[in-house]
């Protein structure tokens, strides 16, 4: 058939992703164990890499042979991506476990990240777990104003904290960094409690007054999502201005695979960060 | 040979009858659903698809079918058309319009579909059968890509290069155009399906023999083929979906079929000029009028008039869901039959060197336990979540996230689900707990 009678403008399909489907090479350049299960990998593109990211978004990370997933951007600067990745399936496991200078593939950034703090008011970031990873770029942003800053980090025990070396780090920049265990052990002497419990030593102006209303931001297990916003809003942030972000399977990450889909949202796409007020409606439903 | 001013082209042969359809955006209101059929726009040239006024549509009739198949054939297509085989109307490949299926109709219901014997001889007298357009556009196995890891541990990853299969359909009726319309929208991001999709040359058919588990009506368009082109949420640039449409006239008696052909692209207008027709008769235009605008009031089913986005939106916790699941075996028969569901799962593979390995796309479906799999479980592990999941998506949240309805009314999820569940039954329970409420 030639060409020109191919019904060529009878449809105009949008191809914006065109090689989006393809994972491009990076080189693990630097590899740091976190936890026992949880690892910091840098990446370098082989060639060419991918678009500049933004704080909150992801990438598909591919272990060769193994499988894909989904990995929020822990940092990175100029064409270095940085993940941290904890190990709980086959591929997470093969992540954690590539050497320096093996090849990953990476595809992105795709999704929603968190939205640019406000020019002003307290900026409140609220950690569990690995959900401090996605965090991060966020609290690095908040250093360059100083004083602005809370970070509340929570674990499940003092080996499960992440980042650990960062935190003087942060605090020397000026920011407020709290950290709590659900159980402590031998060698722990900070706080132990959940981490909305840390909560009651942050000053949050409250609303109605002339300062400048907080922002927050959360990221960690979906309970701890919940309670958190709660929390957040009973100690005076506006909801519209509290961000979380949100987890689900995902097998493409461009809105063709289905398999995030929460509700009326597509978690790739419409996420995976979403305000507080959205998450509760989607969550409050068992199994949506 | 067609002129390349396929306007003119026609113009001047004696047998190409114009219509003048005065305003296609119907500030008359003149085209909308529930009006026949076959007053349908013919896109000369671009320079016509920025006229608002005067668009031309011409009608001729077809003594066979055969000469467009071996036109498109001729052009490079692979036709594909229904098919009888294993007791059922198939969509596969043919080379001459005598492998479709003569004089066969099928009788549907819940759990339920048979083939049966017309009258007359028919081709497209049957209603949706299990297979939708969808395996040839959205195929239910596909390669991404493969790569290859070097000595030096370097991975050099390649897409796939292949040209895309050419298809020409032959008999997408107005359900299923709608259909693929709706994957379109939202699977025209990926490039192995906007290639096809792009390639792939339409001839939808004008439904006059829906069959008792047919609502396209109140799912939004059809029977008729301009319905779907003409909905008002599509927009202007996608202003035809396909390329000839075609309404069957067959009587008992007569060896074969008339056929009412019209085109609406200039692709088919350009196919259409090469065919040995007549002009359509006036009393013939308005026999297939009358014939599609009859299969307008036989719908067997429909849903209810509410807005279903809101009532589902408000009936996520109905206990109904528990009373549908009682009976739902979350086979996913639904998903595989319906010409709209589209998710998918990929596969990471390696051979036995371990140095290759291939990334394949699947169909998936909502109904697996798998498909909400998360570290430590699945999101959706009762069968309750799982329909609620997949009957929420297609007729609610599918507007929030591609701006419309994702059922075109084809009753494929009725006929082929062996519990027999009835989407359109499921629906009006929940409206009318919603109502009680």
């Amino acid at each position: 058939m030639n060409v020109d009678r191919l019904p060529a403008t009878r449809v105009r399909l949008l191809d914006p992703y065109g090689q989006a489907m393809i994972p491009v090479p990076y080189r693990v350049v630097h590899r740091h164990e976190e936890t026992a299960d949880t690892v910091t990998v840098r990446l370098e593109p082989v060639g060419d890499g991918l678009d500049a990211w933004a704080p909150g978004q992801f990438t598909m990370v591919y272990a060769f042979g193994v499988g894909e997933i989904p990995i929020s951007i822990s940092g990175g600067s100029g064409p270095v991506i940085q993940h941290t990745v904890r190990a709980v399936g086959a591929v997470s496991r093969a992540i954690c476990d590539a050497p320096v200078g093996s090849i990953l593939g990476l595809r992105g950034p795709f999704g929603r990240g968190w939205p640019d703090r406000p020019p002003e008011g307290d900026v409140i970031v609220l950690a569990g777990g690995i959900g401090l990873a996605p965090l991060r770029p966020v609290i690095l942003a908040g250093l360059r104003e100083p004083g602005r800053l809370s970070v509340l980090i929570g674990a499940r025990t003092p080996a499960d904290l992440i980042f650990t070396a960062e935190y003087d780090q942060w605090r020397a920049a000026g920011a407020r960094v709290l950290v709590t265990v659900d159980r402590a052990d031998a060698t722990w002497t900070g706080h132990v409690g959940v981490v909305t419990t840390l909560l009651s030593q942050v000053p949050v102006a409250p609303s109605g007054t002339t300062r400048p209303a907080p922002t927050g931001y959360i990221c960690g297990p979906e309970i701890m999502m919940r309670l958190g916003a709660d929390a957040l809003v009973a100690a005076g942030v506006p909801p519209h201005r509290i961000w979380v972000s949100l987890e689900r399977t995902m097998h493409c990450g461009i809105a063709l695979c289905g398999h995030c889909q929460l509700g009326p949202i597509l978690v790739c796409r419409d996420g995976p960060v979403v305000d507080a007020g959205n998450a509760a409606r989607l969550l409050q439903h068992r199994e949506l | 040979m067609i002129p390349s001013d396929t306007a003119q082209g026609l113009a001047h042969r004696p047998w190409a009858v114009f219509f003048v359809c005065p305003d296609r955006r119907g500030s008359e209101g003149s085209i909308g659903r529930g009006r026949p059929a076959l007053r349908i726009a013919l896109v000369i040239d671009d320079a016509d698809r920025d006229r608002p006024n005067g668009v031309k549509i011409m009608s001729a009739l077809l003594r066979s079918l055969e000469p467009l198949v071996t036109t498109l054939r001729a052009e490079g297509c692979t036709v594909v058309g229904p098919r009888e085989r294993d007791g059922a109307i198939v969509l596969d490949a043919i080379d001459s319009a005598a492998q479709l299926p003569s004089g066969w109709g099928v009788q549907t219901g819940p759990g339920v579909y048979r083939l049966r014997r017309r009258a007359d001889r028919a081709v497209f007298g049957h209603s949706a059968g299990p297979q939708a357009w969808k395996r040839f556009l959205h195929p239910p196995r596909e390669r991404l890509w493969s790569a290859d890891r070097g000595v030096d541990g370097t991975l050099t990853i390649t897409g796939p290069d292949e040209e895309p299969p050419r298809y020409a359909f032959l008999g997408v009726r107005a359900c299923d155009l709608r259909a693929i319309a709706i994957q379109d929208r939202v699977l025209g991001a990926s490039p192995s399906y906007a290639a096809r999709r792009r390639a792939a040359f339409l001839v939808a058919v004008n439904c006059t023999e829906p069959s008792a588990t047919c609502f396209c009506v109140s799912a939004g368009a059809g029977p008729d083929v301009e319905a779907v082109e003409t909905r008002p949420d599509r927009a202007p640039a996608d202003w035809a979906l396909a390329d000839l449409a075609l309404t069957e006239l067959a009587e008992p008696g007569d060896a074969e079929p008339l056929y009412v052909a019209t085109a609406l692209s200039p692709a088919g207008g350009r196919i259409l000029a090469r065919l040995p027709q007549t002009p359509a008769p006036p009393d013939v235009v308005a026999a297939a009028r009358a014939a599609v605008g009859a299969a307008t009031d036989h719908m067997g089913r429909s849903l209810p008039d509410v807005d279903l986005r809101e009532m589902l939106a408000a009936s996520l916790d109905s206990p109904h869901w528990a009373d549908v699941a009682a009976r739902c075996l979350t086979c996913a028969n639904c998903t595989m039959v319906c010409p709209t569901c589209f998710c998918t799962s990929v596969t990471d593979t390696t051979d036995l060197s371990g140095d290759h390995a291939e990334r394949w796309q699947t169909w998936a479906s909502c109904f697996e336990v798998d498909f909400s799999y998360l570290h430590g479980g699945s999101v959706r592990t009762s069968a309750r979540s799982r329909y609620r999941q997949w009957l929420t998506h297609k007729l609610g949240t599918w507007r929030d996230q591609f701006g419309e309805s994702g059922c075109v009314g084809c009753g494929r999820c009725i006929a082929w689900c062996p519990a027999g569940i009835d989407i359109t039954a499921e629906v009006r329970a929940l409206t009318s707990q919603g109502a009680e409420r």
